[in-house]
């Protein structure tokens, strides 16, 4: 094990390294992506060897600021399990960048994306490694710094910066939000390992725990991108290199997830039955909010971020179906909702991740995100448009693929919600369904509204005439992602049984009711049904393979011509006569005006001689978020304030900094007397 | 041998329901047409029209790529692959390991899902137009579905829909007023999810009205006859859905002749009382405005709801 962790780290230090020292060229850009995936095979081997065996892997390096109990790494199964993540994701990400990063061949960022890169990856690594508080909140702090820089790689319009911004602000809240919920569970503890604070975790007062959840719950929620602290997410996603977005969508915001199981669920042993309903809420909330504005996105990539709120909405409810079961000592039903949540994580990693790079593709070869402009591509760009499709079907829950399994797991969790002795909080759980249902349901419109535009019927613009597929190294990535979709899709009877492990000594789930069968059709304790994904898309194969016999038999036409799209007895098609991604969302934005409030603007021209001859409409119709108004206006306006109040201290004038200098001397010199 | 015995009953249902489905969509018109006051087509003329379609040639749009040609073959598929799912004659159903309800409404939200992809693909604004309302209409339907899915597992313990018909049939102390709620909102979706009125208007082609038959109005040849099978597969599902699992009586639980038999039967009965039901409500309702279907479709949703709480309640 310790080979392999040396290996993982190696292999990111070589990536980065030649990333600076060489940074251009095929060669170079090869070492790159080499590294991170070497980095990420190794970091998944160990992952898979920790989670088979059950044996943690510890690592102490005491000397290295040894201040704060120096640096620890001890992996168990929850670690290992997103460390995996990690790694899984690291290697089509590294394989689909050493293309991708071609289009930056002669600019300066560069260096910077291919060393930012493996530098992102390893301290991501090592978050789910961390064995102590310093270690953890170095390695997350690492994380932050890189990707912030990484969002900034890809252009430097101000749009970006003001992205970047974002993102740096909403993280280093978190920051000091997580740092906040560890020095409180410290202030009991005999150390600052993760060892010593779950051990002295049931000493802490109740409210005391309750802080420290609703800190931990602010602080990784923040990362995790749940609603209302989404705000950076559709933002900053869209604007990083397509392999990063992939990868902060697929496993960063996962982090998050994590940081919250480490707390809540392991440091913490779970809590009052209000943790999991709040958890709940806020996934029902993230998962209908979120999926609602992405249907109204035009831009590709930021579309696909807001779903990422969705899915982590899923995560949340799942995680939090768990802790609510668990409150009422129903350990069968509280591992079915964590499995159920853990098994989107991963699941989500996989389609998203392969949407992102589907997206990549497609910018990079039209030079736009605009849906709008795009069109036809799936006759241009073949082998995107499946592995695109591919990730569309999953993640709108179709069976027999991968989002359909772990969202399947989910509502097994909610309907087991009848167990639960007291009506009156039993009753989050078909409000739960409802929402999780509307948000697969919208979800699926949303998908066929980002497949369909882009990639069917006729292009939309020159650039999408022109459209090229993507190099080999990029559809490889993509491929393997879509493989994993569809196996992930067809063995939840395998997956359920690793991912219940990784709960075993957590919190008070018993370690009976983790012992899941692997069983064919899968049948997991507490839910009340039973299904068989493999069986199905078996069933579903061996029919479209009889439907051409059976037409055949029928004696059915076989004859087919090409003729034009029926236009109304018009002849000649021109995509202007198609219907746009605007359109499509139309009826849903009418539906949600409530939430939407869209702005419309709507100027005719007429002609000077008579209203009743219009010579132009400019018709405008924007969506701004309100929630985000109403919850960061009022403190973005404070900050200001403070702003412009910290300016008069930063004059910009030397002897005044001096004067600063000897004051904060002089008053730092009587404190320490006075201290003694 | 039993089991065999088995999974060839369960085939031959779902083989039988495939047989019905355009009668019974005939069934449907032709009782509209006499409570019209119009003579009417026989039932059987879809079968006419169905063997029509299939020795035409196809014409298919130049604008258009694979997955306009394989979204006629999956609908079907996925559609088929539900009949075998469902109680349409007989329980214990042999493949009822295979999926439960969720698998079922998931199957074909894939048809819907790959029926609108199809709409879009040859790039005519009636396709686009009928693919975004399709969708729109399945994503609201869907709370509804979920909820009254939660309605029944909760009385039956099972969201399987073999488990949840032998448990009915075991004791009618599990109807419920919820059973009944949760019927009223499923047979609102049932119109929503099978372009019945007044969500769709299944005999119109007029492009302001119409959802399902804008999207499928590039398609001809063997694959609009595959599209309209399915289409009227899908209504038998619903039917046979709302039926059976509100009302099982009459449902073999045994592979005796008689029983079969009882079953072919009641079935019958019920799919002519059902359609006779949507055949009276056509006449009587106009198709209400695009925008306000979500209104009906809250209806059902706080129905469903309804249903829910009272389960929980009468526990």
């Amino acid at each position: 094990m310790r080979s392999l962790f040396a290996l993982m780290l190696a292999g990111y230090a070589l990536g980065a390294a030649a990333a600076v020292l060489r940074p251009g060229g095929r060669g170079g850009r090869g070492l790159v992506a080499a590294g991170a995936v070497l980095g990420g095979a190794a970091g998944l081997a160990l992952a898979l060897q920790v989670l088979l065996t059950g044996t943690p892997f510890v690592l102490e390096a005491p000397a290295v600021l040894s201040i704060a109990d120096g640096l620890l790494f001890r992996i168990d199964r929850l670690g290992a399990l997103f460390l995996g993540l990690v790694g899984f994701l690291a290697v089509p990400c590294g394989l689909y960048g050493a293309a991708y990063s071609e289009g930056y061949e002669g600019r300066a960022s560069l260096r910077l994306l291919g060393a930012l890169l493996n530098l992102f990856l390893l301290t991501m690594s090592l978050v789910p490694c961390a064995g102590n508080v310093l270690t953890f909140l170095f390695m997350w702090e690492g994380m932050s710094l890189t990707s912030y820089f990484l969002v900034l790689t890809e252009t430097d319009e101000p749009e970006t910066v003001l992205a970047g911004g974002w993102y740096l602000a909403m993280t280093h809240a978190g920051l000091a939000l997580a740092l906040a919920a560890f020095l409180l569970m410290a202030t009991s503890s005999a150390s600052t390992t993760f060892g010593d604070l779950r051990a002295a975790a049931p000493a802490l007062s109740p409210s005391a725990r309750n802080a420290v959840f609703l800190l931990a719950l602010l602080g990784f929620g923040s990362k995790a991108g749940i609603m209302p602290l989404h705000v950076w997410l559709p933002r900053a996603h869209p604007a990083a290199p397509s392999h990063v977005s992939a990868l902060m969508s697929g496993v960063m915001i996962k982090m998050g997830v994590y940081g919250l199981l480490r707390v809540g669920l392991d440091l913490l042993g779970g809590g009052p039955t209000w943790w999991g309903a709040l958890l709940i809420g806020l996934g029902a909330l993230s998962a209908v909010i979120g999926v609602l504005y992405a249907l109204m996105e035009h831009d590709l990539k930021r579309l696909l971020a807001y779903h990422s709120v969705e899915n982590i909405g899923i995560i949340f409810i799942g995680i939090g179906a768990g802790l609510m079961f668990q409150s009422f000592g129903l350990p069968a039903l509280a591992t079915l909702g964590m499995v159920a949540g853990l098994y989107h994580t991963i699941n989500h990693a996989c389609f998203k991740g392969l949407l992102f790079l589907g997206a990549g593709s497609v910018a990079h070869a039209l030079g736009t995100r605009n849906m709008e402009e795009m069109g036809g591509l799936i006759k241009r760009m073949p082998r995107t448009a499946l592995f695109f499709l591919v990730g569309a079907c999953a993640i709108s829950a179709l069976p027999p693929l991968n989002g359909f399994a772990s969202e399947w797991l989910v509502f097994q969790a909610l309907l087991g919600g009848s167990a639960i002795p007291q009506p009156e909080v039993a009753v989050v759980m078909p409000l739960a369904v409802a929402m999780l249902a509307l948000a697969s349901g919208l979800a699926a419109a949303c998908f066929v509204k980002a497949f369909g535009i882009t990639f069917l019927a006729i292009p939309r613009s020159a650039r999408a005439e022109q459209a090229h597929e993507a190099p080999r190294s990029m559809q490889a990535g993509m491929a393997m992602l879509a493989i994993a979709c569809v196996a992930l899709g067809l063995l939840p009877f395998a997956v359920a049984p690793i991912l219940g492990s990784t709960l075993a000594g957590l919190g008070r789930v018993t370690p009976a009711a983790i012992e899941l069968t692997r069983s064919l059709p899968l049948q997991v304790p507490g839910a009340s049904g039973q299904m068989s994904p493999p069986l199905l898309a078996l069933g579903l194969v061996v029919l479209l393979a009889l439907l051409p016999l059976g037409l055949r038999l029928l004696g059915a036409e076989r004859r087919g011509r090409v003729g034009d799209t029926w236009g109304c007895g018009r002849i000649g098609q021109t995509p202007r006569m198609e219907y746009t991604a605007t359109a499509f969302a139309e009826p849903l934005r009418r539906v949600f005006a409530e939430l939407y409030r869209p702005t419309r603007d709507l100027s005719i021209d007429f002609h000077p001689a008579s209203k009743y001859f219009v010579q132009s409409i400019a018709y405008r119709s924007e969506i701004h978020p309100w929630i985000e108004r109403l919850l960061y206006n009022w403190p973005l306006r404070g900050i200001r304030r403070a702003a412009v109040w910290v300016r008069r201290l930063q004059a910009g004038s030397l002897h005044l900094y001096l004067f600063y200098l000897t004051l904060a001397f002089l008053v730092l010199l009587t404190m320490a007397r006075w201290w003694r | 041998m039993v089991a065999i015995i088995g999974f060839a009953l369960g085939v031959s249902q779902a083989a039988l329901a495939l047989l019905l489905a355009p009668g019974l969509v005939g069934l449907v018109r032709w009782l509209k047409a006499r409570l019209q006051n119009r003579r009417g087509a026989p039932a059987w003329q879809p079968y006419l029209e169905l063997a029509k379609l299939f020795r035409k040639e196809v014409v298919v749009s130049s604008n258009a790529s694979w997955v306009f040609r394989a979204a006629p073959f999956i609908v079907f598929a996925s559609t088929v692959a539900v009949a075998l799912l469902v109680p349409i004659l007989l329980v214990p159903l042999p493949f009822d390991g295979v999926g439960d309800l969720l698998v079922v409404v998931y199957l074909l939200l894939l048809g819907t899902f790959f029926l609108s992809l199809a709409g879009l693909d040859p790039g005519s604004a009636f396709g686009g137009m009928g693919a975004s309302r399709a969708m729109t209409v399945a994503a609201l339907a869907e709370p509804t579905v979920a909820l009254a899915i939660f309605a029944l597992a909760l009385s039956a313990g099972s969201t399987n829909l073999g488990q949840i018909v032998a448990r009915t049939m075991s004791g009618p102390a599990a109807v419920s007023p919820g059973h009944l709620l949760a019927f009223l909102a499923l047979f609102i979706v049932t119109l929503a999810e099978t372009g019945r009125l007044p969500i769709d208007n299944p005999a119109t082609h007029l492009e302001l009205t119409m959802i399902h038959e804008a999207m499928v109005l590039e398609y001809s040849g063997r694959y609009l006859a595959l599209i309209e099978w399915a289409a009227s597969l899908k209504l038998l599902i619903f039917f046979s859905l709302l039926s059976n699992l509100f009302v099982p009586w009459g449902v073999a639980a045994g592979l005796t002749a008689g029983a079969l038999t009882l079953a072919v039967a009641s079935l019958l009965v019920k799919l002519v009382i059902l359609a006779a039901v949507v055949a009276v409500l056509e006449t009587r309702i106009a198709k209400l405005r695009l925008f306000r279907v979500p209104e009906l479709l809250s209806v059902s949703f706080v129905l469903a709801l309804l249903a829910v709480t009272s389960s929980f309640l009468l526990r």
